[in-house]
C-alpha cells in the first residue's frame, strides 16, 4: 500500500491570455506525485513550463484546469486566506539570488519576516539556528544582502524557506546563476539539510546533470508535457524518451575524450533529422 | 529597480546628515529654512506692514534708510512686502503638496497593485489631466475661484498629482514583479503587510525627491498667476510685487530684482536639494569615469605587477597570430580608489587554434575579451601591457585597434537578444557591418551575407534578412550574431561565453558550428567560458583564470587529465560532480 | 498599424471631449456670476437676472455644451459676453502671434538641445557637467524672470530691443524679428534646458546598451555608431520630450506675452478671464487642446513609424 503522496499534482493545465484575445498554453496536462522526503525533479528547456509548475503550485501563477492537492486537500485555485497558511507547509527558493532578497531589509529581518506572518514568536533565536543550519555566521544577521555574494545570498534563501519547517520546497532553479564552485557547495547544503529535516524537494533546473546528482526521481518536460518521468539514474543514463536523449547527450562533460565520444554519438544519432534551424 | 539600504528606518537619520554634509545640501536647506522661518515670524521682524505705503519714499533706490531693498511706486517698503509675501507662498506650496500627494500617490498604489480598470480608468484622467498646460486651465478656472490663489494652487495640487500616480504607479510595479514580493507572498504576508514593508519601502524614495520638484513648480505657478494679475491685488505676494515692480521698471528698474531674485532662488533651492535628495537616497550606478588628469595619476602610480603564473617570453614562433602580454586593467571603486581586475595577463593564441580562457564570475576573463577588441568601458583604465595581433601592437596605436576590429578580429557576445539593434533588420545590420570593414558594394555584400547565414544552419536567409531581431529566436539570433564575426573573414574570433545564454540543444548546435567555421577558415579563437563541459569540447589549449591571474595553462587533453594547481582541480571536481559521464 | 493609427485618433477626440466638457462645465457653471460680473457690481438683482437669460446661461449645461461643440465644428464659437465680437475673429489675429512664438521656439529647441544633449553625452567631461549646471538654472528660473531679467538688460539698461509691442511680418520683417527676438529667447532658455538634459538621458541610455558594444566591435566608426544606431534608438524618448516641450512652451508663451506686451492667445485669455468673458477664454481653450493634441498625436506617429515593434504587430 503506497502512502498517499505529500503533494500530488493532477492533469495541470495553465493558460495565460496572450496579446488580442490569444491565449497560450504553457503547461498543457502535466501529473505527478511528490512523496514525504523525496527529491523530485523537473527539468526542461526555456519554454517548457517547468518553471510555470511551481509558481502554479506555489500560487503566484493561475491554474486553468486540473488540481493540486497537498495532503489531500486541495490547494489549487483557493482564497489567499487559506493559501496563508499553507506557508507552513510549501516553501521556496528562487532562482535569482539578487532580487529574491529585498535590498533594504537586513539579513535578520528578511528571516524573521515569514515567522512573524505566522504568528510564531521565540524569533531572534530561531534566526540564529536558521543561520547556522545553512553555514552562515549569526553576525550575518545584522548585515544587508548587498553585503554577501551570490552563493551566501542563496543560502540566506535557502534560511527563509526553512523557517517556518515547511514539508515541501519548490527549488526554482536555485543554483543556475551561481559559479560552478559555488553550485557544488550549495548542493551539497541542500542534501544535507533533506538530511537532516527530511523536506521533500521539487527541484526544477534545465541541467539534467545537476539533477541527477540530487534527485530521486526525474521528470522531463518538453513543451508543457511529461515526456519521460522515472527514477533519476535510469532517466539520466538510460533515458527512455528521444528528446530526453538529445538533452542528455547535448551537455557537454569535462573530459575531452570522453567528449569527442559523445559528440560522434551524438552526431550519428542526429544524422536522421537534418537541421532545420527554427 | 534598485532600493537602497539608505531608505530604511535606521538610517534615517544617516541620511539627513549626510545632505547636511554636501554644501549644496546644506545651503539649500538654510535657505529654505529662512523662508520658512520669516513667513512664521514676519509680522513681527518686517519693518513694515505690507500696504504702508510712504509717497516720499516712491521709487525709493536701494539701502534707502528705513527701505533695505528701496520702495516701490507707491512708496511702500520692497522689503516688508517680500517678507510678507512669503507667507502666501509657503501656504501655497503646503497646499499643492498635500492636494497632489493625497490623490497621486493613493491613486498611484491602487492602481499599480490592483491593475484592472481602476488603472485604466485613472490612466486616462492622467493623460487628460497632463493634456493641457497648467497655467491655460488656471486661467480658465479664475471664473470659477477668483482672485483666490489658495483655491488656485489646490487645483494645481490636482494638476500636478499625475506625475505622482505615474510615478507611483511605476515604482508598484515595478516592486511587484521583484521575486522577493513572491517570496513575501509564499511565507504568507497578507497584501496589507506587503504593501506596507516592501512597497511603500520601494515608493518613499522617488516620492520624496518628486516633492522637491513639485514645490518648485508650485512656487514658480503661484508667482506666476499674481504676476499676471490672477491673484488678489491687496495682497503681497512675491508675484504681485513683481509685477508692480516690472509695470514700473522705466522708473525704478532695481525694484524689479529683488522679487526675481527672490523667486529664482528659492526655486533654484529646491530643485537642487531635489537632486542633493537623489544622489543621497538612490545611489545611482553613476559612472565612475575618472577624469583625464586623475586617469594619468592613478596610471604613474600602479605599481608594476608580478605576473603570476608562468610568462611567455614575446618573440614567441611565428604562428602565434595573437599575443597578450602584461596586460593590467583597473576600475575606479567606491572612494575614490582604483581597482586592479587583471593583473599582468600573458596569452598566446596560434593560428587555427581554439583557445579556452576559463574562470568564474569576477576572475577577468571578460575584460581581457573586452581589451583585445578594445570595446572596454569608458571607465575602465589599462595600467599596462600589450595586444599584439600579427605583430601589431593594438592598444599602443587605436588607429591600427580601429583598423583591426572587425577585420581581422571579431566579437561573439554571450546574450543574442540584446547584442542586436531593435531598429534595423537583421540584413541591414549585417550588411552595415560587412560594408563597414571591407569594400563591397551592396550588391556584393549581400550575396556574401546571404552565403554565410546558409552557412551557419539559417534555412531562410532573404526571409530573415527582412525580419527585425524582436521577431527572431535567441538561437537564431546568436547564429546571426556569429554571421556578423566572420563575415569579414577575419584571423581570431573572441567570443565572450558564446552559449551561456541558449538552451542545452542549441548549445551543442552552435558549439558544432564554431568548430566547423575554425577548421573550414583556419580562425583562431579566444573562447571565454565558465563551463569545463564546453572547454572539453570545443578548445585545443585552456587558460585557467582566478581573480585576474592565469593560475594554469595547458593543452585541453593534460588539463583535464593532470591539472596541477589546486584551484584547476576543485573547478573539475565541481564540474564533474553535476556531469553524466555514461551515454 | 493601421488600427493604432485609428485607435490614437479616437483616444484624442475623446481627450478633447473630456477636457473641453469638464472647462465647459466649470466656466459656465456660475451663471448668475458671470452675469453678475459683465454688468458689474452694482447691478440689481432682476438686471442679473435678464442678463442670465440674454446670454443663455440659464439653459442645461449639456445644452450649452452642445450648442457651443457644434458651433464649434463649424468654426462660430460664439461672441464676447462683453464686446460682441466673434470669438472666432478675434482667435484668427491672436492664434498666428502664438502659434509663431511657439514654432520658433520649438524648433531651436529641437536643434540646440539635440545638438547639446548628444554632445554632453557622447563626450563627457566637462562639457557634461557644464550643461548639468546650465540645465539645472535654466529649468529653475521661470520663463517669466527670465524675460524679466532679459527686459531689464537688454530693453532698459541698453537700448537694444523693444521692451513691449509687435510688428507683424507684412508691416515689416525686420521689425517683427526684433520684436520676437527676446520672447523666443527667454522661451527658449527654459526649453532647452529641459531638453537638452532629457536627450542627454535618452543618450546616454542608449550608448550603455549592449549593442553599441557589438557594433563598435564589428569595426563601425564611431560616427555611424552615433549618427545611424544610437540616435535612431534615441529617437523614442526624445519625441516625448518633444511633446512635453510643446505643454511647457504653450503654457510659457502665456507669461512671455504678458512681459513683452505681445497681442496673442494668452494674452486675450488672461484678459478675458479676469473680466469673466467665458466665451472667449473657451475658445483659447480649444485653439491651446488641438495644438496639444496634433503634437502629440504626429509625434506618436513618428514613434510607431520608427518602432519596427510596433509597426509589424
Amino acid at each position: 500500500m503506497t502512502p498517499q503522496p505529500l503533494l500530488r499534482v493532477q492533469d495541470l493545465v495553465v493558460r495565460f491570455p496572450g496579446r488580442r484575445k490569444t491565449v497560450t498554453t504553457v503547461i498543457d496536462g502535466v501529473s505527478f506525485d511528490l512523496a514525504a522526503g523525496e527529491t523530485l525533479s523537473l527539468v526542461g528547456e526555456s519554454g517548457s513550463g517547468k518553471t510555470t509548475i511551481g509558481r502554479a503550485i506555489l500560487g503566484l501563477a493561475p491554474v486553468s484546469a486540473g488540481t493540486v492537492t497537498f495532503r489531500g486537500a486541495t490547494i489549487s485555485n483557493i482564497d489567499r486566506t487559506r493559501r496563508r497558511k499553507l506557508a507552513r507547509d510549501v516553501q521556496v527558493v528562487f532562482q535569482d539570488p539578487y532580487s529574491s532578497l529585498n535590498p533594504a531589509m537586513t539579513v535578520g529581518d528578511i528571516l524573521v519576516e515569514p515567522l512573524t506572518a505566522a504568528g510564531v514568536t521565540g524569533g531572534r533565536e530561531r534566526v540564529r539556528e536558521l543561520l547556522d543550519a545553512v553555514g552562515l555566521p549569526a553576525d550575518a544577521a545584522t548585515r544587508y544582502p548587498r553585503e554577501f555574494s551570490g552563493g551566501q545570498r542563496q543560502r540566506v534563501a535557502i534560511a527563509r524557506a526553512l523557517a517556518l519547517d515547511p514539508a515541501v520546497i519548490i527549488c526554482d532553479e536555485p543554483t543556475s546563476a551561481l559559479d560552478v564552485t559555488t553550485q557544488a557547495r550549495v548542493l551539497a547544503l541542500f542534501k544535507e539539510i533533506q538530511r537532516t529535516t527530511g523536506v521533500a524537494y521539487l527541484f526544477i533546473s534545465h541541467d539534467l546533470g545537476v539533477v541527477n546528482d540530487i534527485s530521486d526521481r526525474i521528470a522531463v518536460l518538453h513543451r508543457g508535457t511529461i515526456v519521460e518521468l522515472g527514477e533519476a539514474h535510469q532517466v539520466a543514463a538510460a533515458p527512455r524518451h528521444d528528446y530526453t536523449r538529445r538533452l542528455q547527450m547535448a551537455a557537454p562533460v569535462a573530459d575531452p575524450r570522453k567528449q569527442r565520444e559523445r559528440r560522434e554519438l551524438r552526431l550519428a544519432l542526429l544524422a536522421p533529422h537534418t537541421s532545420t534551424k527554427e | 529597480m534598485t532600493v537602497d539600504p539608505a531608505a530604511s528606518p535606521s538610517t534615517r537619520r544617516r541620511v539627513f546628515r549626510r545632505l547636511l554634509r554636501s554644501p549644496q545640501g546644506a545651503l539649500c536647506l538654510a535657505w529654505l529654512a529662512l523662508i520658512v522661518l520669516v513667513a512664521a515670524t514676519s509680522p513681527w521682524l518686517a519693518p513694515s506692514g505690507p500696504t504702508v505705503a510712504d509717497l516720499d519714499a516712491a521709487n525709493a533706490p536701494p539701502l534707502t534708510p528705513g527701505h533695505l531693498l528701496g520702495g516701490d511706486s507707491a512708496g511702500r517698503d520692497i522689503l516688508s512686502r517680500l517678507m510678507w509675501g512669503s507667507r502666501q507662498t509657503v501656504l501655497a506650496c503646503v497646499i499643492v503638496l498635500a492636494v497632489s500627494i493625497a490623490v497621486g500617490v493613493a491613486s498611484g498604489l491602487v492602481a499599480g497593485f490592483y491593475r484592472g480598470r481602476f488603472e485604466g480608468a485613472a490612466g486616462f484622467v492622467s493623460d487628460v489631466v497632463m493634456s493641457l498646460p497648467g497655467i491655460v486651465l488656471l486661467i480658465a478656472l479664475y471664473a470659477l475661484t477668483g482672485p483666490n490663489i489658495p483655491a488656485a494652487m489646490a487645483v494645481f495640487g490636482l494638476l500636478i498629482a499625475p506625475t505622482y500616480y505615474r510615478l507611483v504607479r511605476n515604482v508598484v510595479l515595478g516592486v511587484r514583479n521583484e521575486l522577493y514580493v513572491d517570496a513575501a507572498r509564499v511565507a504568507g504576508l497578507s497584501d496589507l503587510r506587503i504593501v506596507g514593508r516592501h512597497v511603500l519601502w520601494a515608493v518613499r524614495a522617488p516620492v520624496i525627491i518628486q516633492s522637491s520638484f513639485v514645490l518648485a513648480a508650485g512656487i514658480g505657478i503661484e508667482a506666476g498667476v499674481s504676476f499676471l494679475g490672477l491673484g488678489d491685488p491687496a495682497g503681497a505676494s512675491w508675484g504681485i510685487v513683481l509685477q508692480n515692480s516690472f509695470n514700473g521698471i522705466y522708473n525704478n528698474r532695481w525694484a524689479v530684482v529683488w522679487p526675481a531674485l527672490v523667486i529664482s532662488v528659492t526655486i533654484l533651492a529646491l530643485v537642487l536639494l531635489g537632486n542633493a535628495l537623489s544622489d543621497v537616497l538612490q545611489s545611482s550606478a553613476r559612472s565612475r569615469t575618472l577624469s583625464p588628469r586623475r586617469r594619468r595619476a592613478a596610471q604613474e602610480a600602479a605599481q608594476p605587477g608580478d605576473a603570476a603564473g608562468e610568462s611567455i617570453p614575446v618573440g614567441s614562433s611565428d604562428d602565434v597570430v595573437l599575443s597578450v602580454r602584461g596586460l593590467r586593467i583597473a576600475y575606479p571603486a567606491a572612494g575614490g580608489e582604483v581597482r586592479e581586475v587583471v593583473h599582468g595577463v600573458d596569452l598566446d593564441v596560434r593560428r587555427g587554434e581554439i583557445h579556452g580562457l576559463v574562470g568564474e564570475s569576477g576572475s577577468g576573463k571578460s575584460q581581457i575579451a573586452f581589451a583585445t577588441l578594445g570595446i572596454l568601458p569608458r571607465e575602465a583604465l589599462i595600467f599596462g601591457g600589450s595586444v599584439l595581433l600579427d605583430g601589431d601592437d593594438l592598444l599602443a596605436d587605436p588607429a591600427k585597434m580601429r583598423a583591426a576590429r572587425g577585420r581581422r578580429i571579431a566579437y561573439v557576445p554571450q546574450e543574442p537578444m540584446s547584442n542586436l539593434d531593435p531598429s534595423f533588420t537583421i540584413g541591414k545590420q549585417l550588411m552595415y557591418g560587412l560594408r563597414a570593414v571591407t569594400r563591397l558594394d551592396s550588391r556584393q555584400a549581400r550575396g556574401r551575407v546571404v552565403e554565410l547565414l546558409t552557412r551557419v544552419g539559417i534555412s531562410d536567409p532573404e526571409r530573415v534578412m527582412r525580419l527585425y531581431p524582436h521577431e527572431i529566436s535567441g538561437g537564431m539570433a546568436q547564429r546571426v550574431l556569429i554571421c556578423g564575426a566572420v563575415a569579414a573573414d577575419p584571423d581570431v574570433i573572441v567570443a565572450d561565453e558564446p552559449t551561456t545564454a541558449l538552451d542545452v540543444t542549441v548549445q551543442a548546435e552552435v558549439l558544432e558550428l564554431l568548430r566547423e567555421l575554425s577548421r573550414e577558415r583556419g580562425l583562431a579563437m579566444i573562447l571565454v567560458t565558465h563551463n569545463l563541459g564546453v572547454v572539453a569540447d570545443l578548445c585545443d589549449v585552456v587558460s585557467v583564470m582566478k581573480d585576474g591571474d592565469i593560475v594554469e595553462r595547458a593543452e585541453v587533453d593534460d588539463l583535464f587529465r593532470s591539472p596541477r594547481e589546486a584551484y584547476t582541480k576543485e573547478l573539475l571536481s565541481s564540474s564533474r560532480s553535476v556531469e553524466l559521464m555514461e551515454i | 498599424m493601421a488600427l493604432s493609427v485609428v485607435k490614437n485618433l479616437a483616444r484624442s477626440l475623446a481627450v478633447l471631449l473630456v477636457v473641453t466638457f469638464a472647462t465647459f462645465t466649470l466656466m459656465f457653471g456660475n451663471g448668475p456670476g458671470i452675469a453678475q460680473a459683465v454688468l458689474g457690481l452694482n447691478a440689481r438683482p432682476e438686471d442679473v437676472q435678464r442678463e442670465v437669460v440674454a446670454l443663455g446661461l440659464d439653459q442645461p449645461l449639456l445644452v450649452q455644451y452642445w450648442h457651443w461643440l457644434s458651433g464649434a465644428v463649424t468654426g462660430n464659437l460664439g461672441e464676447s459676453f462683453y464686446t460682441g465680437q466673434s470669438v472666432t475673429e478675434a482667435l484668427s489675429s491672436r492664434v498666428p502671434v502664438t502659434l509663431a512664438l511657439v514654432v520658433i521656439t520649438l524648433v531651436l529647441t529641437v536643434v540646440l538641445s539635440v545638438l547639446l544633449g548628444v554632445t554632453a553625452a557622447v563626450k563627457g567631461g566637462w562639457v557634461d557637467r557644464l550643461l548639468q549646471f546650465v540645465s539645472v538654472l535654466g529649468t529653475a528660473v521661470p520663463a517669466f524672470i527670465v524675460a524679466i531679467v532679459l527686459v531689464f538688460t537688454f530693453a532698459v539698461a541698453w537700448r537694444m530691443f523693444p521692451a513691449t509691442g509687435y510688428v507683424t511680418p507684412e508691416l515689416s520683417i525686420s521689425g517683427w524679428v526684433k520684436s520676437v527676438t527676446l520672447p523666443v529667447v527667454a522661451l527658449l532658455v527654459g526649453a532647452v534646458a529641459s531638453a537638452a538634459a532629457q536627450f542627454r538621458t535618452a543618450v546616454l541610455d542608449t550608448l550603455g546598451r549592449d549593442y553599441v558594444r557589438t557594433l563598435r566591435a564589428r569595426g563601425i566608426s564611431e560616427r555611424h555608431v552615433i549618427f545611424r544606431h544610437v540616435l535612431r534608438n534615441s529617437a523614442g524618448p526624445g519625441l516625448t520630450v518633444l511633446s512635453l516641450t510643446t505643454l511647457g512652451l504653450l503654457g510659457g508663451a502665456v507669461f512671455i506675452e504678458q512681459v513683452f506686451a505681445l497681442p496673442g492667445m494668452g494674452q486675450l485669455a488672461n484678459q478675458s478671464a479676469q473680466v469673466n468673458d467665458v466665451p472667449m477664454v473657451m475658445g483659447t481653450v480649444l485653439v491651446t487642446i488641438v495644438i496639444v493634441l496634433v503634437v502629440n498625436f504626429l509625434g506618436d506617429l513618428t514613434t510607431i513609424l520608427l518602432n519596427p515593434k510596433a509597426r509589424t504587430r
